[in-house]
């Protein structure tokens, strides 16, 4: 009898085994966002194979909720052999949406870190084209990442709509992103739930707008959160050179918005002299630092 | 209208046995026949009726050619047997124009140009194969279908039947007559053979199913289109090649035809993914698929074939992937269409708007790379583009400066960051001379909100003030 069970229990060991030896957080599922704070609080990171919700809180914060949105995806695309491994992201667009707040414009997204020949765009006439699609997405595990994006509440957009949805990302194993602009909150089967408003940027120099930064609050989790209600906003910025985000911690509200009116002379002060005025053309020692021109 | 007198194009056989013939004037014709019923001739409409007709004899053969100006030949070499026989095809293309009103004139014969000649003006029906020469010689000159004056003057020098002419050597027939009509009377008698030009391209591989019955409920029609794609799929494999689109044709009983088209991004001939596509397809019709009184006949056509190997999977999973991501992007396109589902191509441009492409993703892509990112620098060019280019109100502290304050939607944005001007000049060599000049401007609001704006114009310029558009967003 003993002899019988050992070797089933000494296989069931062994799997046991590989099992934690791949328990890192890549291969444990989870997508990690690169900023240690919010790893931290959601033990590791996103769960690769769900559904998760992005909230751009108006619609003018839509574009901040896409390059959240965006960074998340590639997160999730990004091959764990590095970046040669990694996968196409299918983005599910409704026709509103590019009416409403611009077409996606491939450059931009090159510039976030997407190489947009990773990209299939399908472009949907209704919402209910865009969940076809995007369900459709979900359940090939070929895909790095799809990104869902309708317009509104559309009604098709139900429960059991986001329930078809979180299971095809189960079963695939691919991180499907659900992008609602112009929409309340509604019970859903998703994993997370994000709400996005843009950041002022560190700016650069001359006051130049810096790289994409996002104040993101966790609106809801799945399993919850370490910490309490406070501790889930946060304050990141997409690096798109590491493709990661960034904490970002070294932030007073004081030095970002209004800027001290020294600090922005380079702009200012040498093209006076393009009114004509002789006199204010003799600009201080500081004039070569003109931009404009 | 001929000679500014209105003339009859055709008359019915009614109008023949009374006495009508074609480009008599109407105005003799009318005087003849006070209650004729003359009709304006619609040369389009007999066009494209013919097409129709056309297409519905695709069932017969895939090869139908249009003979001017109204007839149609059909090239049934070898498909006869389906039909019981050149008897039986002739008796179902007779019963099916007797259905639809049409008479109808058929011959069957070795050469097209026989078989026209047979059908219009000597014995109808079928000429059997070694007989053509024998039968045609009897015919009158006038089948060789030549310039009145040419059929005149056969007859003045006591020609009057094929024979007649044959019988004269060829070389004074083209001498006097033209070479053209040499041509033709080689062709009439078989002695010369010519391939028709049928009206659509004859598919690589075909497989159908003719039933004697009609039918018209669904579940049977999808079992039939399992088998037809099953079938498809062996014929593609014994012949290592894969198509790029496949074209169901459902014939109905009335003489309708439905064509379906299946693409596919790469060869295939997969046949579980063919069908998927085939459902994907049949749910997204705007109209349904609609039976009438039945189908009495199916057609799966590949047009385009290409070889196909059979893969050997390999170890790193890479090349299952790629597939899979095809198989989707075949899966979307049957379902959203061609334009709907796209990749981006760079293109070599500064021009905001051309530097992207957006290609349907069923068509190959072209391999160009896209320039990396400045390493340590934010984003350059917006996630979104408006295009066109949205028009804002807007306030610079300097001429040349970037704004102050603009007003978006009825929303006043204070710029707390900006950069630039960067110019984008125009292409004159697309846009014409009269386009202007672009400073573009990386802004940022007090919000944190990222926008590209430009401006167009100068403000010291005596022309046209300068304007603002907002042009894109950043994330």
């Amino acid at each position: 009898m003993q002899n019988a069970i050992s070797p089933a229990l000494s296989d069931l060991r062994r799997s046991l085994a590989e099992a934690a030896l791949r328990s890192g957080p890549a291969a444990a599922g989870k997508v990690s966002l690169g900023a240690a704070e919010i790893d931290a609080a959601l033990s590791g990171g996103l769960e690769r194979a769900a559904l998760h919700e992005v909230y751009a809180a108006g619609t003018a914060d839509l574009a901040a909720a896409t390059g959240f949105a965006l960074g998340l995806a590639l997160r999730a695309a990004q091959g764990e052999a590095g970046d040669d491994a990694a996968r196409p992201i299918l983005w599910v667009r409704q026709d509103f949406v590019d009416a409403e707040t611009g077409r996606l414009h491939a450059p931009g997204l090159n510039e976030l870190g997407l190489d947009p020949g990773r990209l299939l765009l399908v472009r949907a006439r209704d919402a209910l084209g865009v969940l076809r699609a995007g369900a459709e997405g979900a359940r090939c595990p070929a895909l790095g990442a799809v990104l869902i994006e309708p317009w509104g509440e559309p009604r098709a957009f139900d429960l059991t709509a986001s329930r078809r949805l979180a299971l095809a990302a189960e079963d695939s194993g691919v991180a499907t992103l659900l992008l609602r602009v112009a929409a309340a909150e509604a019970p859903s089967a998703a994993r997370t739930r994000w709400q996005v408003v843009p950041l002022a940027s560190r700016a650069l120099e001359a006051n130049a707008p810096g790289a994409p930064a996002f104040a993101l609050r966790l609106l809801r989790h799945r399993g919850g959160v370490r910490g309490d209600a406070a501790e889930r906003e946060w304050r990141v910025e997409w690096n798109r050179d590491r493709c990661a985000f960034e904490n970002r911690t070294v932030f007073d509200r004081s030095d970002r918005l209004i800027p001290r009116r020294n600090d922005v002379p380079p702009l200012s002060r040498p093209l006076v002299s393009l009114s004509g005025d002789g006199q204010a053309a003799a600009a201080g020692p500081d004039s070569g630092l003109r931009r404009a021109g | 209208m001929q000679g500014n007198a209105l003339r009859l194009a055709d008359c019915d056989r009614r109008a023949v046995r009374l006495g009508l013939t074609r480009a008599m004037t109407l105005a003799d014709a009318r005087a003849r026949i006070p209650d004729l019923v003359a009709l304006e001739a619609e040369p389009q409409a007999d066009r494209a009726f013919l097409d129709e007709v056309a297409a519905f004899c695709d069932r017969f053969t895939p090869l139908v050619a249009r003979d001017e100006p109204h007839g149609l030949t059909l090239d049934v070499t070898g498909c006869a047997h389906l039909f019981g026989g050149e008897a039986g095809m002739l008796d179902l293309v007779r019963q099916v124009m007797d259905r639809s009103g049409l008479s109808l004139r058929a011959a069957i014969a070795g050469t097209p140009e026989a078989a026209r000649a047979c059908s219009r003006f000597g014995p109808r029906g079928i000429i059997p194969p070694g007989r053509d020469e024998a039968v045609l010689r009897l015919l009158p000159v006038a089948a060789l279908e030549a310039e009145p004056e040419t059929v005149i003057a056969l007859s003045r020098a006591g020609l009057k039947t094929l024979a007649d002419v044959a019988a004269r050597p060829s070389e004074t027939l083209s001498a006097r007559f033209g070479e053209a009509l040499a041509v033709k009377l080689r062709r009439i008698l078989g002695h010369e053979d010519r391939r028709i030009t049928p009206l659509r391209p004859p598919p690589d591989c075909v497989v159908e199913r003719h039933f004697p019955e009609p039918f018209a409920d669904t579940a049977s029609l999808e079992a039939v289109v399992v088998r037809l794609i099953g079938e498809a799929a062996r014929v593609l494999e014994a012949r290592g090649e894969g198509g790029r689109a496949f074209e169901l044709g459902f014939f109905r009983s009335d003489g309708t035809v439905r064509r379906l088209v299946i693409e596919t991004g790469r060869p295939s001939r997969d046949a579980k993914a063919l069908l998927r596509l085939y459902r994907e397809r049949i749910e997204t019709l705007a109209d349904p698929l609609d039976p009438g009184f039945g189908f009495d006949a199916i057609k799966l056509a590949v047009p385009v074939c290409e070889p196909l190997n059979t893969q050997q999977h390999s170890l790193d999973g890479r090349a299952v992937e790629e597939e899979a991501v095809a198989d989707l992007v075949d899966r979307l396109v049957t379902r959203f269409g061609r334009d709907r589902v796209l990749r981006f191509a760079a293109q070599d441009t500064h021009h905001p708007v051309r530097a992207a492409k957006a290609l349907s993703a069923a068509a190959p892509m072209p391999e160009a790379a896209w320039p990396a990112p400045e390493p340590q620098e934010p984003p350059a060019r917006p996630l979104q583009l408006f295009e066109p280019p949205q028009p804002v109100e807007a306030i610079a502290e300097v001429p040349d400066g970037p704004p102050i304050r603009f007003r978006w939607r009825r929303l006043i944005h204070d710029v707390a960051r900006a950069e630039g001007p960067e110019r984008i000049a125009p292409e004159w060599w697309r846009d014409g001379s009269d386009e202007p000049m672009r400073d573009y401007y990386r802004v940022e609001d007090a919000q944190g909100r990222r926008f590209w704006l430009y401006r167009t114009g100068f403000y010291e310029a005596e022309s046209a003030p300068p304007r603002w558009f907002l042009h894109g967003l950043f994330a």
